[in-house]
């Protein structure tokens, strides 16, 4: 059951965006991605992390491309975009992709065996996370929620009122 | 059961297409999407290791990392919209005044 | 005091070094009395050494002041010494260079460059301080080098005249040959005595230690550098061009000190040259060729101190006949009172050339007696020693080295000295003829300023006639018997005695000749140039090519420009053209050239576009990334 689920969601995830390599509309290759992040919230729940899945929808799928979506929007262009037309870096990325590709096959193979461990008990859960957060991983904790205020300031700044040409 | 190797080898698939697609893309924004694509890769790597081990540092790791990602794209959404509204443009081939 | 002896050489060097820097800020009365009270004080420290080392002959002072080079079997201190030898130097260079010090005051008071003359002065009187006081051949070197290179400096000293930059020139790069061998000499003997140390060596050498060969050659090639340093043959040819210096450069630094050290090695290394008799016989040969070839070349020379330069290549000679012979005690009795009269008859010729406006051609001069009645006086009393006439200096000194020669069985080196001698008095007088006495054939500007020189200048002079007159007291010949040979005894702790056990007929004798040949000398000089003035124009016209040969100095200086000086000169062209640019500036250029074509090539990289650095990023994730898994354990 679990079998079925995972390979639907997977092939779900990785057409979605081959779908967004291939379309050249911006909107569509937003909605593909937003199919995509949903999927991985799926997936995410099928290895017992919970809270993060739900994280996952609200935030990734939910806001993130929202926001990507808005940005299409205001920058409204008329016209499509045909793909990358240099052949060498096409050829090159093809190249280095696959290099690439064959060499985190490697070295997953290498982590996965020398996986091991004992298994804490119980932890899945967002009171497990909230506790993680509130005591080992405090000062993290603190300093994203900087990060966030001077994200936020960042944007209102760039994006605010045009300036006088 | 789902094996474990499955989880990672998507990862990494999703990982390196999102590379693919950045290269093969010329607009702004969407290779800005192909970065979000990698990020989320990279989480699902997190939780894939760490799931025989069962515990919730991975998860905390991958809540961070969801987290900077939401505050980065805030901000590099600013920065491309602020972008489009000085050259009118986001084909990133426009874009070479950084050359030399 | 004698304890401080090692002040001696470090006042003057302290002093030099105080002008050189600053000095042209000094007021020129302080930079006189700088430089004189420095030297002045030395040659009392040097007086108050020479007190206790009489008193105490055979034990020497000495002062190390540290293990300068210590590698392996190359160990050299900083290290001092004073013994009768060394401390007989001091005394000759302090005298003689205060007394020059001092007339210096007066003949380069026009110049503009009064700080670094006396600068110069200072530092040479510094180095060659050092240079006697050594008690190892390698800080001796140090000194040697040192005095050159004042040498130079002095020489060249008005260098923006090409004359005086090229003599300059001249003089160092041909004592750099000589000094090429006596490094190669140097170096054996660090090999094989194993110390660089005077005793040390002269120990070796006289206990066998050294096979003979090998003290041969050692032998030689310091003495080859001795022939660059005392202007012997072959190396002599740099000092008549040395004259294009001030004048009491060329007495203090040209005849009475740095051309001497060659014959104070010898003497410091008597041990090595007695061991080796094919030396001795070289040093001896030598001295007595160059005794007389350069008497020849001074018989037709025109410049008053042209003159005098090669008469002082001749004196030196002597020294080394002495010296050759194995009597190093006559060699340096000669050289002490060479010293008072070389140096007097330079600061004379001084003296007329600044009475005369500049004027240096005694064919221009003459009659000077009524006007520089000190300088004739002083001049005179000089000739007469130089001339060997009995009762003078030069009479007691010279006839120590011949004798030696004849009674070491030298019989040929003997002849020579003796025909030297009419030489030496032939010209000698001929110069003091022509230009004290006889009609006046001045010019109209040479007589303007005709007038006696200021006591700075003028009383130098005296104190050094009086010198010439009565130095020579300090070495009697053995037939005056009690007080003989005082300074023979002195010596002798350094440098052995030569015991000659003759009969004191012979050396009555041997006296007599070389009077007479003294005599003879100036009977033919007044036959020349007081009676029959008319002779020497007709003698010339007799023998036009030989009087052009002398004349032309043999035109040794055109053979060796063409042997030597050509094809150095066109060999080091040849390098620079094939080396020198090409490969060392190439390699300069090439690789800033390379540089740059690597900054261009690189900055082509940076193309403003982000997909190329991506790009970039990703290459280096993938060979990152491969490093790890294939290399990384």
């Amino acid at each position: 059951m679990a079998w079925i689920i995972f390979l639907l969601l997977s092939v779900l995830c990785v057409g979605s965006v081959a779908a967004m390599i291939i379309s050249r509309n911006q909107a569509h290759n937003a909605l593909f991605l937003v199919l995509c992040f949903a999927c991985l919230g799926g997936i995410f729940g099928l290895l017992d992390a919970a809270f993060v899945a739900v994280v996952q929808i609200l935030i990734y799928a939910g806001a993130i491309m929202v926001l990507f979506l808005f940005a299409i929007m205001m920058i409204d262009l008329k016209k499509a975009f045909p793909p990358e037309r240099k052949r060498i870096v096409r050829i090159l990325s093809a190249v280095l992709g696959g290099v690439f590709f064959i060499e985190l096959i490697l070295v997953a193979r290498k982590a996965l065996l020398t996986a091991s461990g004992p298994a804490a008990a119980g932890a899945g859960n967002a009171a497990g996370i909230g506790h993680l957060l509130l005591t080992d991983y405090l000062f993290p904790f603190e300093i994203t929620s900087l990060l966030l205020v001077a994200a936020i300031v960042g944007a209102v700044t760039l994006a605010g009122k045009k300036e006088p040409s | 059961m789902i094996p474990g190797p499955a989880f990672v080898i998507l990862a990494v698939v999703l990982f390196v297409l999102g590379v693919v697609a950045f290269f093969l893309k010329r607009d702004l924004l969407t290779q800005f999407m192909a970065v979000e694509v990698m990020l989320n890769a990279a989480n699902l790597a997190f939780l894939a290791l760490s799931h025989p081990q069962d515990r919730a540092e991975a998860q905390v790791i991958v809540f961070f990392i969801l987290t900077v990602a939401a505050a980065e794209a805030v901000v590099g959404t600013a920065i491309i919209l602020h972008v489009f509204r000085q050259r009118k443009t986001v084909r990133t081939e426009d874009m070479g005044g950084l050359k030399g | 005091m004698a304890e401080s002896f090692w002040l001696i050489p470090l006042i003057p060097g302290l002093s030099s070094f105080v002008l050189l820097l600053a000095g042209s800020r000094f007021s020129r009365r302080w930079i006189s009395l700088q430089a004189c009270v420095a030297v002045l004080a030395s040659f009392v420290l040097s007086a108050a050494a020479f007190v206790r080392v009489l008193g105490t002959p055979a034990a020497a002072l000495g002062k190390t002041f540290l293990a300068w080079i210590s590698s392996g079997v190359f160990f050299v201190p900083l290290a001092l010494t004073m013994d009768p030898l060394s401390v007989l130097m001091c005394l000759v260079v302090t005298s003689v260079g205060f007394l020059i010090h001092v007339y210096s005051i007066g003949y380069m008071a026009e110049d503009c460059d009064y700080s670094r003359y006396f600068g110069f002065l200072n530092l040479f009187t510094f180095f060659m301080l050092v240079l006697v006081t050594a008690s190892n051949i390698v800080l001796m070197f140090i000194g040697w080098e040192g005095v050159g290179l004042c040498s130079y400096l002095l020489i060249g000293f008005w260098f923006e005249r090409p004359a005086a930059a090229q003599a300059g020139m001249k003089a160092f790069i041909v004592n750099r040959i000589g000094d090429a061998a006596f490094i190669i000499g140097l170096l054996f003997v660090m090999l094989n005595v194993r110390s660089g140390d005077f005793a040390a060596i002269n120990r070796a050498a006289a206990g066998g230690a050294l096979a003979p060969g090998l003290a041969t050659l050692i032998a030689i090639l310091l003495f080859v550098g001795a022939t660059g340093k005392s202007a012997q043959i072959p190396l002599y040819v740099w000092l008549p061009d040395a004259m294009e210096g001030p004048t009491p450069v060329s007495a203090l630094i040209h005849a009475a000190t740095m051309v001497t050290a060659g014959v104070y090695m010898v003497s410091r290394l008597n041990g090595l040259y007695s061991a080796s008799a094919a030396a001795g016989q070289v040093v001896a040969y030598a001295g007595a060729a160059t005794a007389v070839f350069a008497a020849t070349m001074a018989l037709v020379q025109t410049d008053i101190k042209r003159i005098l330069a090669y008469s002082t290549i001749s004196q030196i000679g002597y020294m080394f006949i002495g010296c050759g012979v194995g009597a190093y005690a006559a060699g340096m009795f000669h050289l002490v009172t060479h010293a008072f009269f070389k140096a007097l008859l330079f600061l004379g010729a001084g003296s007329v050339i600044h009475a005369l406006s500049g004027e240096q051609d005694i064919r221009k001069m003459g009659g000077l007696r009524k006007h520089l009645p000190l300088t004739f006086y002083s001049f005179l009393a000089a000739t007469l020693a130089i001339s060997g006439l009995p009762f003078f200096s030069g009479f007691f000194s010279k006839d120590a080295i011949l004798t030696s020669a004849f009674s070491s069985g030298h019989y040929a080196v003997w002849v020579l000295g003796l025909l030297g001698a009419v030489l030496t008095a032939f010209y000698m007088f001929r110069l003091f003829f022509m230009t004290f006495t006889g009609s006046e054939r001045l010019s109209e500007e040479a007589r303007h300023h005709l007038h006696e020189s200021s006591p700075v200048m003028t009383v130098p002079l005296l104190v050094l006639a009086i010198l010439s007159v009565i130095g020579g007291y300090v070495g009697l010949p053995a037939v005056f018997g009690v007080k003989a040979d005082a300074i023979g005894r002195f010596l002798e702790p350094v440098v052995g005695s030569v015991g000659l056990g003759f009969p004191a007929a012979l050396e009555w004798n041997l006296i007599l000749v070389a009077t007479a040949a003294a005599l003879g000398g100036l009977f033919v000089a007044y036959l020349f140039y007081i009676r029959y003035l008319g002779l020497p124009g007709r003698l010339a016209g007799r023998f036009p090519g030989l009087y052009r040969l002398v004349y032309g100095k043999y035109f040794v200086d055109e053979i060796y420009d063409a042997l030597l000086v050509r094809s150095a000169v066109r060999g080091a062209e040849f390098v620079y053209d094939h080396f020198d640019l090409p490969v060392i500036d190439g390699a300069l250029n090439g690789s800033a050239g390379a540089a740059g074509a690597a900054g261009r090539g690189l900055s082509r990289l940076q193309t403003g576009l982000i997909k190329d650095y991506a790009l970039s990023f990703l290459l280096g994730v993938v060979v990152f990334v491969g490093v790890i898994l294939f290399w990384a354990r």
